[in-house]
């Protein structure tokens, strides 16, 4: 298609004459949604504070140094709290994944029509929410503390997990099943031994992996109340005691390359 | 011993797999099914323990009818009924003694089954059988480590422990090399003697065939187009089945194409890009 | 043979073979576990009072209210659509030579580390305390949002770009080097066709999950459907909130289906 003839002479061009219009076109309206949209931001934006950030953020710094390391000691209990929101919410979300994930799946849903698309609901509704907007929602209603956080956790990553749990359940190898099933076993019986086993690796590898994103999450939830390290961050932010929050980013710091660490290491012993 | 009446698979896109099949297998007797590639031979053996439900017609296996069973009643029927597969289908993390245990599923109930409590005569049987099949150091060895050969003795082993009165199988050889290929034909061809078990065998090598069927039953379009002896298997039968190609030139070759190994990249998501799901 | 196997037994082997280890890691999860519920300190008078208002959040989604708060929930939503389109395509085009410089099969060494270090920055810090930071340092609005996604956008982008870079097929790569390319060509004819259709995709994923991040960063004051999200819950107006929660699931859902039109063309 894209060659044409000019005196008997072929010539190659990579697009059809049309194509390469459309895909001006396309460059065209990506770049005015882009400058409509920075426009837009641009107008709301005082632009004064920008040109004097670089003079506040060298104060800011020089506010925030040296880390108060003394202030750690109040610190290892909020730790704490943040590492159990993190494991106790993931065991949650595992709990409450594991049956959204087998109606979401295609080859194993009691009903397409019915409950795959609740399932589906379910985990995009979930996905959608951000955990700290679940945290504010569960501070609103059960008040503020660890079990907020917990549960924010928790309902933010079932549709994570049951996500990438079903998408598993949808690649197994259905002659594995098929071979249960001529041995006349019956329904959990097929599903303990033809689609368990063919998932497990999968499902614990992105259980870890989303132990280790909460482990990031929940470092923040304490700023809306729920609990964990982010309440002494937002606290230290509002009493301007910058030396401590610099101690506290440095803390959060730490723990995310840890976890980062501890959860791949996990993975990499599992394959 | 296994009667087939009529049987007809129709499916949904309107493709007749089978059309009308009628077929008697005696108890004892290695039947081997040839054909060409989509004639039906594993919409046929699938039929029989209603893997693929026929349209219409009737199984029976004994006395019993088969396409008119209730779900439990179905399972009962399939415990009667050991298969054996091409790709061998072992539950490839599970070990060899749990895909061998695997075949008494149907014998014992779910909680027994998931804490792997199986009877013990279950287990000693397992054992006598890995023997049998010549499997004895793998017991404890993971499906997905073991060669092409063992595997399908893996696949044997868990046939039979289901105490068959028949034996399904469909294409045994079809991912197994020539040598192989033989040699666990010639197990099958063996256990069937000894327990005087019959057998469906799916296969498209007919060399492999004719070496250890009894009977040979040629399938073209879902149609039976002959039954008989090996011998009577002439070029002119095989033209009928297959369609026109010098017969000779092709007699002594093994024609089964060797597949690569399935060892598919197994379900790993990519987790790394999946940060901000 | 035969005789002995009669009576030999089998048991499942277990995960961890070394039984001390086993039971180790088994009573290790349970003391970690009694302490980590004895921690959680649940208010249950609490838990009690929230739940007549938990269900007056529920029965809000039936019907939710987005009369009332129209004006406000349509700036936010706007802004946050703003931040997200413009975080994108700043932080996908930083993310371009970051993420090509820490790519290990393409970078020099010294410019390796000197990226993956900007990328490794660029990770560590959740959305909504960059926010925080630049909140301070620029002032309220969707600057400092703006920023902060596009901050985060490169951490996501270019290290997957890098690893998408270091995964690639060395063969093709070999075959343009060895016609005598130079290195912006060989860029051109061997990487970029082998990364663009994931990238493409990766950036269309990173769309959905920038709009879903401003909903965030507006509770630190960084612009966006957040601040009005955050009024709406301080006010107990749970049929605002949850209107407007049901405007991001339909963004977020509308985003996710073109996405996977978006892939499939370019594939």
């Amino acid at each position: 298609m894209p060659v044409r003839h000019d005196k008997d002479i072929p010539i190659w061009r990579r697009r059809t004459t049309a194509r390469k219009w459309g895909v001006w076109g396309l460059w065209l309206l990506g770049t005015a949604i882009f400058v409509y949209c920075w426009q837009l931001i641009s107008d709301k934006t005082i632009w004064m504070f920008v040109w004097d950030a670089p003079t506040q953020a060298a104060d800011l710094a020089s506010r925030m140094s040296p880390p108060k390391w003394g202030y750690m000691s109040e610190l290892w209990r909020p730790l704490w709290d943040t590492l159990n929101i993190a494991t106790l919410g993931t065991l949650l979300a595992i709990l409450l994944a594991v049956p959204v994930a087998f109606c979401a799946a295609r080859n194993t849903t009691p009903s397409a029509l019915l409950v795959r698309p609740l399932a589906l609901f379910i985990i995009v509704g979930s996905r959608s929410i951000n955990s700290l907007i679940w945290a504010l929602m569960l501070v609103t209603i059960i008040g503020p503390g660890v079990f907020a956080g917990v549960i924010a956790i928790g309902l933010r990553s079932v549709g994570f997990v049951a996500k990438l749990l079903y998408e598993a359940i949808e690649e197994i190898d259905p002659d594995q099943v098929e071979a249960i099933t001529a041995t006349g076993a019956n329904g959990p019986q097929r599903v303990a031994y033809g689609i368990v086993p063919q998932i497990l690796p999968a499902f614990a590898g992105i259980s870890v992996f989303r132990w280790d994103i909460n482990i990031r999450e929940s470092t923040v939830l304490g700023l809306v109340g729920a609990g964990g390290i982010g309440l002494q961050l937002d606290a230290s932010i509002s009493t301007l005691a910058w030396t401590q929050v610099s101690l506290i980013l440095l803390v959060i710091l730490a723990t995310v390359v840890v976890s980062e660490w501890v959860s791949a290491t996990i993975r990499h012993a599992m394959i | 011993m296994l009667r087939l009446d009529q049987v007809v698979k129709e499916y949904k896109t309107g493709d007749r797999a089978l059309n009308g099949i009628d077929l008697q297998v005696p108890q004892g007797q290695v039947l081997a099914l040839i054909g060409p590639s989509g004639a039906g031979k594993s919409t046929l053996i699938r039929c029989v323990n209603r893997l693929v439900e026929p349209t219409s017609g009737a199984v029976y296996l004994g006395d019993q009818e088969i396409t008119s069973l209730g779900s439990s009643g179905l399972r009962r029927a399939r415990r009667r009924m050991g298969m054996i597969f091409q790709e061998y289908a072992l539950v490839e993390r599970l070990t060899v003694m749990e895909n061998v245990l695997s075949g008494r599923l149907g014998y014992v109930g779910f909680w027994r089954s998931y804490f792997r409590r199986f009877p013990r005569e279950d287990v000693a049987e397992a054992f006598r059988l890995l023997s049998r099949v010549g499997l004895d150091n793998m017991v404890d060895k993971r499906a997905d480590e073991l060669s092409g050969g063992q595997r399908q003795r893996v696949g044997i082993a868990r046939a039979l422990i289901q105490n068959p009165e028949l034996l399904l199988v469909d294409e045994p050889t079809a991912s197994l090399d020539p040598k192989t290929s033989r040699q666990i034909m010639r197990l099958i061809c063996e256990l069937c003697r000894e327990r005087t078990l019959a057998a469906v065998v799916n296969i498209h090598d007919v060399p492999l065939a004719r070496m250890f069927a009894e009977r040979i039953v040629g399938l073209r379009q879902g149609v039976i187009v002959y039954d008989g002896t090996p011998e009577g298997l002439s070029n002119q039968v095989l033209t009928e089945i297959y369609g026109v190609e010098d017969w000779d030139a092709s007699d002594t070759g093994e024609t089964a194409p060797s597949k690569p190994d399935p060892t598919r990249p197994k379900s790993k998501p990519d987790v790394e890009h999946l940060v901000g799901m | 043979m035969s005789a002995t196997s009669a009576t030999r037994t089998w048991k499942r082997p277990a995960l961890i073979s070394n039984p001390k280890w086993r039971w180790a890691i088994w009573i290790g999860a349970g003391v970690y576990l009694a302490f980590a519920f004895g921690t959680l300190e649940i208010n249950w008078a609490r838990l009690q009072e929230g739940l007549p208002r938990g269900q007056r959040f529920l029965a809000s989604f039936f019907p939710p209210d987005f009369g009332s708060r129209a004006d406000s929930i349509l700036d936010g939503i706007l802004e946050s659509l703003w931040m997200t389109v413009t975080s994108t395509v700043i932080g996908v085009m930083i993310s371009i030579p970051v993420g090509l410089g820490a790519a290990r099969n393409l970078a020099p060494r010294p410019i390796y580390l000197l990226c993956r270090g900007v990328v490794a920055i660029a990770r560590t810090f959740p959305e909504v305390i960059l926010a925080i930071f630049f909140v301070k340092l620029f002032g309220f609005g969707p600057f400092a949002g703006f920023l902060a996604l596009s901050v985060g956008t490169v951490g996501f982008y270019a290290k997957l770009l890098a690893e998408d870079i270091e995964d690639m097929d060395p063969v093709p790569p070999e075959a343009v080097l060895a016609t005598g390319a130079s290195w912006f060509q060989w860029l051109n004819y061997a990487v970029q066709p082998q990364v663009i259709p994931r990238m493409i995709g990766l950036a269309v994923y990173r769309l959905d999950i920038n709009f879903r991040e401003s909903a965030v960063v507006g509770i630190v004051g960084g612009g966006g459907i957040g601040a009005t999200l955050l009024t709406a819950f301080d006010r107990y107006e749970f049929d605002s909130a949850a209107a407007i929660l049901l405007i991001i699931i339909a963004i977020v859902m509308a985003v996710e289906y073109s996405s996977g039109f978006v892939r499939r063309w370019v594939q």
